[in-house]
């Protein structure tokens, strides 16, 4: 079959199951967009590139296949870099397209020509430059396979101007090449023999889950195993929803605004079985006092995460699936050794006392009411996105999660802007599940544009805007390390009216002034089919506790504001 | 050039990798983003024109040297990484010294350790001679120390490469 790079690239999209690529075409991948005139692929046009690919980004996480973003050369490909890097650290599997100038043109300076392979490459997994239009098939077949393949990432590609025009005879049987496949999958039987006794013979277990049980879809497993065992499990933020948080065994999520539960018992773990998580620093503290005297398991996909920050006892290098399943199969072999109720106990008494721990403030809109009532209101299938700062930490603090993908934050990265276009992501990719973008509102307007998107392609999301009339969470530091001198955190509250922005772009919008009227709001949103945005003024001190500070142990983790002292970077 | 004193011991990683342009790109690339200190890189073709080898020396404590491998194995191109044991592995280096020797007798005196470190002269001018001398990165460090008394007016090494001895039954 005679082609051209351009038809074929569409082609062999859509032999890879793609469904929706988000993006804004341009004169350097014109060919394509032409190309995709009449494919049975949607297309989704974005007002900005950075959203396209938050938006593939937050269509990958919820629906764990790969998200397709596409720009065109120079700026649009530069537009791109801010939502690949954040899909490189979460560990997010997207293919983003990019235009290039024609080939004899590359390296000329070219107008809107862009080292974009150059640029993005501490941001991807792998990129590829299509030099002639035969490679098509097989560029896209490595591509998918890449992103989702092992430890999921962002995978980029390349295609000059002339080479989409180039017309030959195309080849779509192709075989990706044998050595990309490096991937371990199963663990290692000796190491699950180990860490098996290890865990039978506990007293103060704990499981750590991170993202990497959500990715590899083994949230099963993790929840066989720790029923088989009686073992308490802990998340880290990119593993929110990898335990359903209102099962018994649940402590909490461990980190900078952990749970307070969950940061105390992890420091008391003789044993900790660490699963798909890489061990950030806003996870566990300072590095050297994490874990310090318990024997740890870390079982990870990816090699080069397995001693990294921290060193464990027993490391496993597996899809976390396969090795719960193994540890699960080996420890039904054998009996549990050791008795742990002591620790149950323990867990259950340290859980209940700090439950509540962590001041807020008594405001009836306070962010801890709002986002209890979204839970409340949501049923357990419902998707939240977040902004980064306050807002972030509230909902990850006060939102239970029950299922896997079904809580969408920038983690790695912390990205401002991410909650609105990833929620339009994740809405494409659950169309019947309701997505709540619970937002801050400097984030809100890093990307607000988008709301023109949600409108014109009938993508309904809710946003909620816990609007304080600051860089919130910048303010938070300047509060408690820098003296209250506030440099460049005021946003002047009122500016804009988010009211009047969301009704000016078609969306519904409302500022309620009592729980209830939030409330009704909130359902209203829930049964409408256009966007909803909720703006809600909330109070500006409200603080953020449970708090363990950057370069502190979690064991020092204050959870009320006149323990903290100065310092802090 | 300063001599190192306090030596962690050398470790030897040689990769083969896909024969592709960025390649070399992302490898140096990789070694600036860990923050990794190495020694030497060289690159060049193998009996396989689609793989190079490439090789790496560094000195470093073991944690570090288990991360640099780890990460060259996750770049995409890069087919296989060994590390070597220096015990059992045939490494070289090969460098060119230009060095002035202004007189009969620093000729004289050159031609001594040219021999005795089994190098060559290949080139010669009134007051300059361009040694060529190849050897493991050590006898090389050796050799650049003696050539200092004759002062040194410039210096290029390749780096180390290096192949595993087949092993003896
Ligand atoms: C793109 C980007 N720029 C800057 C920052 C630094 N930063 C972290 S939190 C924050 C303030 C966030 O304010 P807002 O979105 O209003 O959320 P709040 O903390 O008030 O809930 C800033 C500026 C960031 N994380 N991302």
């Amino acid at each position: 079959m005679r082609l051209s790079g351009a038809k074929a690239l569409i082609k062999s999209l859509e032999n890879e199951g793609v469904e929706v690529i988000f993006g804004i075409p341009g004169g350097a991948i014109l060919p394509v967009y032409d190309a995709l005139y009449g494919s049975s692929i949607r297309h989704i046009l974005v007002r900005h590139e950075q959203c396209a690919a938050h938006a593939a980004d937050g269509y990958a996480r919820a629906s764990g296949r790969v998200g397709v973003c596409m720009a065109t050369s120079g700026p649009g490909a530069t537009n791109l870099v801010t939502g690949i890097a954040t899909a490189y650290m979460d560990s997010s599997p997207i293919v983003a397209i990019t235009g290039q100038v024609a080939r004899h043109m590359i390296g000329r300076d070219a107008f809107q020509e862009a080292d974009i392979i150059g640029i993005t490459t501490p941001i991807t997994k792998y990129s590829f430059q299509i030099r002639s239009a035969e490679e098509v098939p097989r560029v896209v077949k490595e591509a998918f396979y890449l992103a989702a393949e092992g430890r999921p990432a962002p995978v980029l590609i390349d295609f000059p101007v002339d080479v989409q025009r180039e017309e030959v005879e195309m080849d779509f049987d192709v075989k990706i090449s044998p050595h990309l496949n490096k991937v371990v999958k199963e663990p290692h039987p000796l190491q699950v023999k180990r860490a098996t006794e290890i865990l039978l013979n506990a007293e103060r277990p704990v499981i750590l889950a991170g993202g990497g049980v959500i990715i590899s879809n083994a949230s099963e497993e993790l929840r066989a195993l720790a029923e088989l065992l009686m073992i308490p499990v802990m998340v880290t933020l990119m593993g929110k929803g990898a335990f359903p948080e209102n099962h018994p065994l649940y402590i909490g999520r461990i980190g900078m605004h952990g749970s307070a539960a969950a940061n105390k018992l992890i420091m008391e773990a003789d044993v900790i079985l660490a699963v798909g998580t890489r061990f950030s620093d806003r996870s566990t503290g300072r590095f050297d006092t994490f874990a310090r005297d318990a024997t740890l398991i870390h079982v990870d996909i990816d090699a080069a995460e397995i001693g990294k920050n921290i060193r464990p006892d027993i490391p496993i290098v597996a899809d976390a699936k396969h090795a719960l399943k193994a540890i699960y199969e080996a420890a039904k072999e054998l009996a549990r050794r050791k008795d742990n109720s002591t620790w149950l106990q323990r867990v259950k008494e340290v859980k209940e006392s700090l439950e509540k721990a962590g001041q807020h403030s008594a405001d009836e809109l306070s962010p801890k009411n709002l986002i209890r009532e979204i839970r409340k209101l949501l049923p357990a299938d419902g998707i939240v996105t977040t902004g980064v700062g306050r807002n972030q930490m509230w909902a990850s603090l006060y939102f239970e999660v029950y299922h896997p993908r079904t809580f969408i934050t920038s983690g790695g990265l912390g990205t401002m802007g991410f909650g609105l276009p990833a929620a339009l992501g994740a809405k494409v990719a659950k169309p019947n599940s309701i997505v709540v973008d619970i937002d801050g509102d400097g984030s809100f307007l890093m990307t607000e544009r988008e709301l023109a998107t949600s409108i014109a392609e009938n993508i309904p999301v809710i946003a909620v805007i816990l609007n304080d009339g600051w860089l919130g969470m910048v303010k938070y530091w300047q509060d408690l390390f820098y003296g209250r001198r506030y440099c460049a955190t005021c946003l002047k509250r009122g500016i804009p009216d988010f009211v009047k922005l969301a009704e000016a772009y078609g969306a519904n919008a409302a500022r309620p002034q009592s729980l209830e009227e939030f409330s009704k709001t909130f359902k209203e949103a829930m049964s409408s089919d256009r966007t909803t945005v909720i703006d809600v003024w909330i109070n500006p001190d409200e603080p953020v506790l449970p708090f363990a500070p950057p370069g502190k142990s979690l064991a020092e983790t204050i959870i009320d504001l006149r323990e903290v002292k100065k310092g802090g970077s | 050039m300063e001599v190192r004193r306090v030596k962690k011991p050398l470790h030897i990683i040689s990769f083969i990798v896909e024969n592709k342009p960025g390649v070399l790109f992302r490898v140096a690339w990789l070694i600036r983003r860990r923050n990794f200190n190495i020694e030497s890189i060289s690159v060049g073709p193998t009996e396989n024109a689609n793989i190079s080898r490439m090789t790496i020396t560094l000195y470093g404590d073991e944690p570090t040297v288990e991360q640099v491998v780890k990460q060259l194995r996750k770049l995409v191109d890069i087919i296989k990484v060994s590390r070597l044991d220096p015990d059992n592995t045939v490494i070289r280096e090969m460098a060119l010294v230009k060095v002035h020797v202004p007189d009969p007798a620093a000729r004289a005196d050159l031609d001594y350790y040219v021999r005795a470190f089994r190098g060559r002269i290949v080139d010669l001018s009134p007051d300059a001679a361009i040694v060529e001398v190849t050897g493991t990165p050590q006898k090389i460090d050796a050799f650049i120390e003696l050539m200092r008394s004759f002062g040194i007016k410039e210096l290029a090494r390749t780096g180390a490469t290096a192949l595993p001895r087949s092993p003896k039954e």
